[in-house]
């Protein structure tokens, strides 16, 4: 097993070096980022000054050359424009993103679940059918317009919940977090339904699936046959094995929850990474968009270890190996 | 669940609920734009300066109409053709409670240029002054190489921090330990990309604000600064966007306060390559003369466009037809040029008489994501152009790009929407980047390398000449001079537009500036 | 890498997805739901309407010579100056909303269909050599798809289309950079099993070239389930096309998709004239929900272990 993530890391480690050459490259491509943000009446000289201290006036190799040697010692560079470490910047909003990413997971988990095994265990009933059309929608209706729709009906027609922003700060065993007051979740409400709704239709189908698959297998009809109540089949027995590839799935979808937290950030001005990653891309702010990326590939390679991990304690069936064929 | 409830409570009874917020005298303002810091010195970006307007004073300050008031200081003038003497006002505390003397200007012109890492310094607004003096705590002489009359609009940028300060890094600023100023707030606190809290300075020196605690929340996204208004989150937006400017003004809980901006959106136009990139022939092949060097084809476009068509459909009313850089009553505005009037006929005659009866093709660029509906206009003008025979493509970028590729030294495009503020107020700020002939602190933005050494002339004429008359009237006719040869094509100034909730007043500001110590209850 | 199912479009077959009946069986099951066979007609009309766009439409939406800026933002059923009626209103620049839709889905339809094709192709022929060969080159190809499918689609396309800029084909590189390593992963899975079969140590025992075996043999057999990972990846690529779009970074405003037409009206909607964002995004739906309507069926259809 250590072998196996041992491997796993250096070959991240790879990865994370050939995609920030990609994406340096990439930027680099694009053009000279300081017209983006110096003021138009700056004369030659000051362009010259700020490139210079930029030091977006040295080959781009040698500017490649020092960002690597520095983010081996850490330092992965400061912002052009809040003149802030990059990684200071990101990680000062990764709780609001991680909070919302966390309040959109459980929405998807405590609503998708039952009713995706309601769905699976009564397929053909109304609500079984309503369910699985109702996740089809889920699946098909894009994000943004969902954001702007709960906006307009909640925040602006009916007044219930605030329109955007994040809340009151509150202490939650000891994190600073707006889940711990009434006024930060009334904040929440709206962007987690949103950014949830995707991930719920998924949930859905996976524990339909679940059901649909587990039902006529052996060891349900023995259980039954063994006389034992319906329920306590469905909710023990059945429900473990359902939740095996859920845990699988959630757990790798937990990136792309981050990832697609950008459009629902910049809907809600949630003031989260996403947000970040949009505006440093609209200033060509290479830092903070090479840190971003470093940081979430980061983030995933690591969830996805701890992924496999768990999945092999779950399911003793699964070897932890690398890809053979 | 109390503030929810407060709000639902808002939604139903607008006025009554007002009347307790306007008691609590809390304020939250929605802003459009991003601030990358507190640092009054670290960015020259108008949210920046925006946000220091709370916290710190300059020794001028500029009215809502950018005309020059006393700030920390309350007089100026030029004693000789190269020196200035400003007068500092007495009895000016710091937020921390030291007083404010001429040692603090010193310490701030030096930390202006010095700020490290500065993406965008405000040396080019200090650069002019040699040398300076202090004869008393409360008299400064600034000494210039050459007759600066620009000098106290220049000033009127630059904010004074103390000299405790002189050495604090931008983080400090950020953090609040340096945001120490004169002004009218105290700094509380600053949530990068969220948002800017601010208390009312009880010991300030000019009108008193009528906000105990202000909170400036970043909100970039239009739709949902205007639905944070709908919903009584905040209390004033700025930057109303041109869609829902309609709807606002009918709405009985919103008022609405608007000015004209300094802002002109124009086309720059490659007056200076002998083949320009983006101009073709009707088949797509590159064509071998650059059309748009000929002052005629550069009129014709002009004439091509239909300014209030632009105006009434796109802008839906938010801005005026321009024909000229800064709209009439801007100091150096002249009251001579006058939006050029819609005749493709017109544009058709001259175009033929330029030797391109048949048109030509042409490509058309411009951001999408800087300027109140900016691809809309660019794609509003493309057929425009195509009625009057020109064959026109429409190319929208975002700004980080159009502004990396149409810049020095890529110059990628023909012809390309753009805007530009008059910082100063005054039309030597357009003049001096858009149409003098690049060189040192000339033409930064001129990104269509027009060069005319008779303009180039009168401005520098008129920019050695203290003497603010016959300073105006030199601006006027290099301005004249330029627009006249069509230098680049003026198509509209912005209107400001500020709504707030009912009960509510805002001082509407040329400068886009959204200031709480003038928002106050209404009368 | 620990063998897991790990994306939705993978809880699927993963064991020989062999139809063991032939297409009329495979017909009459699709039509046992009312919905999927609703979906399927929904689609067709859609594609149909998409094809002959021109012909339909009153206005060419995408020449902007046509387009009367005077005529803009007219409500449903105004009378346009050029002499036909708005049905569907129009938009901020004059265009007709109606003819804007049809043209719209074509471009919507194209990129999805088209970034779904190549990225089948690509994935498809990358996951065959992996099963076929295996050893590195599997190991080698496999970790490059672990990697791709472990960067959410959106941030990738996001960063792409920074690089790239926008346009159509640059729009369906990313799209296609995107979708690739599902294809991959899911032909290399089924490839696997069927490697293992009979027929293909025949096809070796009678020294085929590897390309025949490959293509001729082992891809025909993977096909089910990459049928069904084609058609969710063509709703998938339609729906993430309009948020990139949405975010300002897809096709040029010139030219607008569904996603476009949302994204142009979206700023519309606090200001009454839903038209302009309301109509496209009714459109937009009803072709994801069609896609996927079908997609949900074959998946079911193709699935053996739920066949009875």
């Amino acid at each position: 097993m250590s072998v196996f993530i041992i491997r796993r890391l250096i070959q991240s480690a790879l990865v994370l070096v050939v995609m920030s050459l990609l994406v340096f490259v990439g930027i680099y491509a694009i053009g000279n980022p300081v017209e983006i943000f110096i003021a138009g009446d700056a004369d030659q000289a000051e362009r010259e000054r700020v490139i210079a201290a930029l030091g977006l006036d040295r080959p781009m190799w040698e500017q490649y050359w020092l960002f690597v040697r520095n983010a081996a010692l850490g330092d992965l560079g400061k912002s052009f424009i809040f003149n802030q470490p990059a990684l200071w910047l990101i990680v000062e909003r990764m709780p609001a993103t991680l909070e919302l990413a966390f309040s959109a997971m459980l929405i998807a988990v405590l609503l998708g679940i039952p009713l995706g095994m309601y769905a699976g265990y009564r397929p053909d009933s109304f609500a079984g059918r309503s369910i699985m059309a109702g996740s089809i929608l889920g699946f098909s209706l894009p994000t943004f317009w969902v954001g702007l729709m709960l906006i307009m009906i909640f925040a602006v027609w009916l007044g219930w919940l605030p329109s955007t922003g994040r809340g009151e700060l509150g202490s939650l065993f000891g994190i600073r977090t707006s889940l711990a007051t009434w006024d930060g979740l009334a904040h929440v409400l709206m962007p987690a339904v949103n950014l949830a709704l995707f991930k719920l239709s998924l949930v859905i189908r996976l524990a339909r699936a679940g059901m649909r698959e587990n039902l006529p297998m052996d060891y349900v009809k023995f259980a039954r046959a063994k006389g034992l109540p319906t329920r306590r089949v469905i909710f023990v027995h059945v429900f473990k094995n359902i939740l095996i590839p859920i845990v699988t799935v959630l757990g790798l979808e937990t990136g792309s929850v981050i990832a697609f937290a950008v459009v629902t950030e910049t809907i809600f001005a949630w003031p989260g990474m996403g947000k970040l990653i949009i505006d440093s891309i609209n200033n060509l702010d290479r830092p903070v968009i090479v840190a971003y990326l470093l940081i979430t590939v980061s983030m995933f390679v690591i969830i996805n270890l701890v992924v496999d991990i768990l999945y092999s304690i779950l399911d003793p069936r699964v070897r932890l190996a690398d890809v053979k064929g | 669940m109390g503030r929810s409830l407060s709000r639902f409570a808002l939604g139903a009874f607008a006025a009554a609920a007002f009347a307790a917020g306007a008691a609590a005298q809390d304020l939250t303002i929605g802003l459009g734009a991003n601030v990358t810091s507190i640092d009054p010195h670290f960015h020259n970006l108008s949210p920046n300066s925006n946000i220091a307007a709370h916290i710190f004073d300059r020794l001028v300050h500029q009215d809502e109409q950018q005309r020059l008031q006393p700030g920390l200081a309350t007089e100026w003038k030029a004693v000789d053709d190269t020196t200035w003497e400003f007068k500092l006002r007495r009895g000016v505390k710091f937020h921390d409670g030291s007083d404010f003397t001429a040692a603090d200007v010193l310490a701030t012109l030096k930390r202006v240029p010095w700020v490290p890492n500065s993406p965008s310094s405000f040396r080019i607004y200090t650069q002019a002054i040699k040398s300076s003096e202090t004869p008393d705590p409360y008299t400064i002489l600034f000494k210039t190489e050459k007759p600066y009359p620009l000098l106290p609009v220049d000033l009127s940028t630059i904010n004074i921090v103390s000299d405790k300060h002189e050495q604090s890094p931008t983080g400090d600023f950020n953090g609040g330990s340096a945001a120490i100023g004169t002004g009218p707030f105290k700094f509380v606190e600053y949530v990068p990309g969220d948002r800017i809290v601010v208390a009312r300075n009880d010991n300030y020196w000019g009108a008193k604000p009528h906000w105990q605690k202000v909170t400036l929340k970043l909100i970039t996204n239009n739709a949902a600064r205007v639905a944070a208004l709908l919903a009584g989150d905040v209390q004033i937006i700025e930057a109303v966007p041109s869609v829902d400017y309609a709807k606002l003004k009918s709405s009985t809980n919103v008022a609405i306060w608007q000015v004209t901006s300094n802002r002109v959106i124009y086309l720059h136009v490659d007056s200076f390559r002998d083949q320009t990139p983006m101009a073709t022939d009707k088949q797509g092949a590159l064509l071998p003369k650059n059309p748009l060097k000929d002052p005629r084809v550069r009129k014709a476009l002009s004439k091509a466009i239909n300014r209030p068509a632009i105006v009434d459909r796109v802008m839906e009313e938010l801005a005026i037809p321009a024909g000229g850089l800064l709209p009439e009553g801007f100091f150096g505005a002249s009251p001579k040029l006058k939006p050029e009037r819609f005749d493709p006929e017109g544009a058709r005659k001259l175009l033929t008489e330029a030797g391109y009866p048949n048109g030509f093709g042409l490509t058309i660029h411009g951001p999408n994501d800087r300027y109140p509906n900016d691809e809309k206009i660019l794609q509003a003008i493309g057929p425009m152009f195509s009625r009057a025979g020109i064959d026109t493509k429409v190319v929208t970028l975002p700004w980080a790009t159009f502004a990396a590729q149409g810049s020095n030294p890529n110059y990628a495009f023909s012809v390309m929407l753009v805007g530009w503020g008059s910082g100063t107020g005054e039309i030597s700020s357009p003049l001096r980047s858009l149409i003098a002939t690049v060189g040192p602190g000339r033409g930064a933005s001129n990104r269509g390398r027009y060069s005319n050494p008779k303009v180039d002339q009168l401005l520098e004429q008129a920019l050695a000449t203290v003497d603010d008359g016959k300073r105006e009237k030199l601006l006027q006719e290099a301005t004249e001079l330029a627009i006249n040869d069509t230098a680049l094509i003026p198509l509209h100034y912005q209107i400001n537009v500020w709504a707030t909730r009912k009960g509510l007043q805002y001082v509407p500001r040329a400068d886009e500036y959204t200031l709480a110590q003038f928002v106050t209850p209404a009368k | 890498m620990a063998t897991v199912a790990t994306r939705p479009d993978e809880i699927l077959p993963s064991a020989g997805a062999r139809i063991e009946s032939p297409l009329r069986r495979f017909i009459s099951d699709f039509c046992e739901s009312r919905l999927a066979v609703a979906g399927l007609v929904g689609f067709m009309s859609i594609a149909l309407v998409a094809v002959v766009a021109p012909l339909l439409s009153p206005q060419n939406p995408y020449d902007l010579n046509q387009l009367d800026i005077l005529d803009g933002r007219l409500p449903p059923g105004s009378e346009a100056a050029a002499g036909f009626t708005y049905w569907l209103g129009s938009d901020d620049q004059g265009r007709d909303m109606l003819s804007g839709i049809f043209y719209g889905l074509r471009i919507s339809l194209g990129v999805g269909v088209a970034s779904a094709a190549i990225a089948l192709m690509l994935g498809a022929a990358m996951g065959l050599i992996s099963a076929y060969f295996g050893g590195k080159v599997d190991t080698l190809i496999m970790r490059v798809v672990d990697i791709q499918l472990s960067f959410p689609a959106i941030l990738v396309a996001l960063i792409l289309l920074a690089v790239l800029g926008q346009g159509t084909g640059k729009i369906i590189i990313a799209l296609v950079a995107v979708q690739w390593a599902y294809y991959a992963r899911t032909v290399r899975g089924t490839a696997l099993v069927e490697r293992r079969k009979e027929y293909i140590e025949a096809a070796r025992c009678l020294a085929l070239s590897n390309t025949r075996i490959l293509f001729r043999h082992l891809l025909p057999n993977c096909m089910p389930p990459l049928i069904v990972v084609g058609t969710v990846q063509v709703a998938h690529a339609i729906a993430l096309e309009a948020t990139l779009s949405f975010l300002g970074i897809g096709l040029p405003i010139t030219e607008p998709s569904l996603g476009l037409l949302i994204a142009n009206g979206f700023e519309y909607l606090l200001s009454g004239k839903y038209w302009i964002s309301f109509f496209p995004g009714v459109a937009l739906l009803i072709t994801i929900v069609s896609i996927n309507l079908v997609g949900d069926q074959l998946r079911d259809v193709l699935n053996p272990r739920l066949q009875k």
